[in-house]
């Protein structure tokens, strides 16, 4: 360290209590210039932390302080006023307004009273190219975007305007490395302008590579805060959880048999183009490519959520052309999706009934629902994925993200269905337990259960699948083996659509 | 991971309960404190007289409150319940009076009439995905058109057997009193017990979240609009029963009053959220209001000022709870 680090932001036994204490006394302060990384398991009250910083929650006690004058924002807009601004772990945009209009919602520019469409379009555009959204129209409607996209508006966002602080919670959780690295520069960027950063994550190689400080939440408390030089990844790990994490995986004592689920020449539009593949029984089989590469909606196909255009799906050697998700489970499939918020959880209503959903029959006679063994089934999961909660009666929305992935996770699991479409299943999930759901995974294929994973991050997909396709620009591009990948091969057949159609373009 | 119930025990708590429990007694104090209030005001009040008037208004509310509680929850709303009840009571007396079929079977008729009326609603609403408010705007219309051809537009007395339903059975209980309050248990338990009930208030919840798990949500959403039309036609049968005629203008604006009794007992209008029970509640306060301030002798506008007033409360206090609620 060569200067003294000029304080932006100073916390001082900062709590928060809803009905237990979920976070106690911390005493934290932030930086110009530099970016604090954020770690601690699930439920450990990191959001909860931001969201009292960036003016969304009131703090039950403690005081802060914004260069030396009190700080006490009553809502988001107090604090963005300060030029402390947040990208929320929860997607928070209006899917109905457009890439552009939601970048600039807050002062969207006015002709004669009007809403003055080529000005918004032409400051949105550069806005967009800094986090790689260039290729985009900005008047497209952020719905129809995957929900990496949206992560990268929602960033977007967060760079408007005079920002002294800017807290990212957990942003590269659905992006993969190409997307992470264009954030990674912007936030390099940010800090050599003098922006104090916090970066939280739970892949903790970024916070190592990324953050010059790291602070540690476990329980509400905060348990470390050093510099990341004196900090490897073990340390933050058993910082975090208090104890040495396994991180084996077994995939042993597996009987890969023969195909169970058929692909052929698969389409959609231009989401999925021409694919085929296989899936063995209890294989797992993960799927690899950048985002929008059309993963997500080729497992929408699978499930009966969309429709195709043409192809053709075998399951068990019998045609399967779902109409609906529901013929989909009848038939013996599951999908978790990746927007837990948008397209999985019924967020007020409590776990047990998120958890039972897709499977109510096992808990009703005749239509009854048998609430006692709704509420035993649900804390059986609870403990089997240790959701973190007050009990099965409690609200989803007021679980932390990586509890409410846990939720989704517990119900497909309850439903156990032969073959598993697993998008981004680990997403927001802390280190600890996502070696555990490895397990479960590993379990389930064990049991003959077959399984395609798709996820945004590689080593989780080398470490836990028999084969990795990859796919890019709609189509599938290349299968690996396990033992015959390596993360360049991925990494060039990832990339290797987009290349094609953006030169097809040019000619 | 058999999909079985074991026994199991996980410290439970009762947290959404208790939320519903003090807007029980909230509404309860509401009521009550409205009752002293008129009590205060007109001697005549709290008389057996008036409650028994008040009693003879309240199931044919109650039971449509009921429907449009399951309407609201799955996040549509029904504008046409006034005009099928209309439009029934008016094919019930045509049944009975020009094609002499006989009580029963114009009961039946008219029953079938509502579900049909409902089942249109529905369907068009769900298989078009037009919002169910414009639908049922549609079948306002329609249904009071059927109920002006149907009776030649003239009030068509039944006379007769028919105000049996009506009439006191036990003190000054009707059995169309007891009817409704079978109703609204009924409904009570058949949203918070029942798979069917768990669909709509996921529905209301979150729609793609519930197709996504599985679920085909249409079937539910057009068998709810069904349901609201059968009890349309049981609130049209205590109507004409009451009156011993059909009246082509019966139930003119009542959609408005059975809306307002449902959001006044904390129902949301987006859908996801509500409580057969409490919607009664509303009711006996739409009701209580109603005819409390005919008995201080309140002139028009001002009982219609009066009953704005209290729906905006209501429901400003309502949100105020859930808001305060979701900040602790
Ligand atoms: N509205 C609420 N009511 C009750 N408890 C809440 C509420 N909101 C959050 N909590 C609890 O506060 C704790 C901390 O949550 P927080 O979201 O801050 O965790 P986190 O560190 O961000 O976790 P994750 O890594 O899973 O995102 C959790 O145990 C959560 O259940
Ligand atoms: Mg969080």
């Amino acid at each position: 360290m060569t200067v003294q680090p000029h304080s932006l932001l100073r916390l001082r036994g900062i709590g928060k209590t809803y009905v237990a204490p979920v976070l106690q006394d911390v005493d934290l302060e932030f930086h110009e210039g530099e970016v604090l990384g954020l770690a601690g398991e699930n439920g450990a009250g990191k959001s909860t932390l931001s969201r009292i910083v960036g003016g969304l929650l009131a703090a039950t006690s403690g005081t802060m302080e914004f260069l030396g004058d009190g700080y006490k924002p009553a809502n988001r807009r107090e604090a963005e006023h300060l030029g402390v601004r947040m990208v929320l772990q929860e997607l928070s945009l209006v899917s109905t307004l457009s890439i552009a209009e939601n970048l600039f919602l807050d002062a969207l520019p006015r002709r004669f009273g009007l809403l003055d469409r080529q000005t918004l379009h032409e400051r949105a555009r550069p806005l967009m190219a800094r986090v790689g959204l260039d290729g985009l129209d900005p008047g497209v409607p952020v719905g129809q975007l995957g929900i990496g996209q949206q992560q990268m508006v929602e960033i977007a966002r967060g760079l408007i305007g005079q920002c002294r602080l800017l807290i990212l919670d957990e942003p590269s959780a659905m992006l993969t490395d190409r997307e992470t690295e264009l954030l990674f520069a912007q936030i390099n960027q940010l800090r050599d302008q003098g922006v104090s950063l916090v970066y939280i994550s739970h892949r903790l190689d970024e916070i190592k590579r990324l953050a010059d400080r790291i602070a540690i939440l476990r329980d509400g408390r905060l348990v470390e805060v050093r510099a990341a030089s004196e900090m490897q990844v073990d340390d933050i790990v058993r910082a975090m959880v208090g104890r040495e994490v396994g991180n084996a995986l077994d995939l042993a004592d597996r009987s890969i048999g023969g195909p169970i689920l058929e692909v052929r020449n698969l389409s959609r539009g231009h989401a999925v183009r021409d694919v085929s593949f296989s899936l063995r029984q209890g294989e797992i089989l993960g799927f690899a490519g950048l985002v929008g590469s059309g993963r997500t909606e080729l497992m929408r196909l699978l499930f009966g959520a969309d429709h195709r255009d043409s192809g053709e799906v075998l399951l068990e050697g019998l045609p399967f052309n779902p109409r609906s998700p529901r013929q989909a489970v009848q038939a013996g499939i599951a999908m978790i999706t990746e927007d837990r918020k948008e397209q999985g959880l019924l967020l007020p209503l409590a776990i047990s009934t998120n958890v039972t959903l897709a499977n109510l029959a096992s808990v009703s006679t005749a239509g009854w629902i048998d609430q006692s063994a709704e509420v035993s089934v649900a804390g059986r999961l609870i403990d089997e994925l240790k959701v973190r909660c007050r009990g099965g009666r409690q609200a989803v929305k007021e679980l932390s993200g990586g509890n409410q992935q846990k939720v989704v996770l517990a119900r497909w699991l309850y439903r156990d269905c032969e073959v598993l479409l697993l998008d981004e299943p680990t997403r927001g999930i802390d280190i600890g337990a996502r070696y555990e759901i490895y397990g479960l995974l590993a379990a389930l294929s064990r049991r003959g259960k077959s399984l395609i994973v798709i996820s945004s991050d590689l080593r989780e997909l080398m470490l836990l699948c028999d084969r990795i396709s990859v796919m890019s620009a709609g189509r599938l591009v290349a299968t690996f083996e396990r033992g015959a990948w390596d993360q360049d091969a991925i990494l060039t057949a990832a990339f290797s659509g987009h290349l094609q159609t953006t030169s097809q373009e040019l000619a | 991971m058999v999909p079985s119930a074991t026994s199991h025990s996980t410290p439970l708590t009762s947290r959404p309960r208790m939320g519903q429990l003090t807007r029980y007694f909230g509404l309860l104090g509401v009521l009550v404190a409205m009752c002293a209030l008129f009590g205060v005001l007109s001697e005549h009040f709290l008389t057996m007289a008036s409650f028994s008037t008040i009693a003879n208004q309240i199931p044919a509310l109650a039971v449509m409150a009921v429907g449009m509680t399951f309407v609201l929850i799955i996040g549509g709303i029904d504008l046409s319940v006034g005009s099928v009840l209309a439009f029934s009571g008016a094919v019930m007396s045509v049944a009975i009076v020009q094609w002499e079929l006989g009580l029963f079977p114009g009961i039946i008729l008219a029953l079938a009439t509502g579900i049909l009326c409902g089942a249109f609603t529905g369907a068009i609403s769900v298989s078009f995905k037009i919002p169910s408010f414009i639908v049922s705007l549609g079948m306002l219309e329609m249904a009071r058109g059927g109920a002006y051809s149907a009776t030649g537009s003239r009030t068509e007395y039944i006379g007769g057997n028919i105000s049996m339903i009506n009439d006191p059975l036990i003190g000054k209980i009707s059995p169309a009193f007891l009817l409704a309050v079978a109703i609204v248990v009924l409904g009570h338990i058949l949203l918070n017990r029942t798979v069917f009930g768990r669909h709509l208030i996921g529905i209301g919840t979150n729609e793609e979240a519930m197709r996504l798990a599985g679920i085909n949500t249409h079937p539910p959403k057009i068998v709810v609009f069904m349901l609201m039309g059968l009890l349309s036609a049981i609130g049209a049968l205590f109507q004409v029963a009451r009156m011993e005629a059909a009246d082509p203008n019966a139930g003119a604006g009542m959609e408005l009053s059975v809306i307002a009794a449902v959001v006044i007992g904390g129902t949301s209008l987006m859908g996801g959220r509500g409580s057969v029970l409490a919607s009664f509640f509303g009711v006996l306060i739409i009701a209580v209001l109603e005819s409390g301030l005919a008995q201080i002798g309140a002139s028009e506008p001002t009982k219609r000022i009066i009953t704005g007033i209290v729906i905006i409360t209501a429901v400003v206090l309502d949100m105020y709870r859930s808001r305060r609620a979701n900040r602790e």
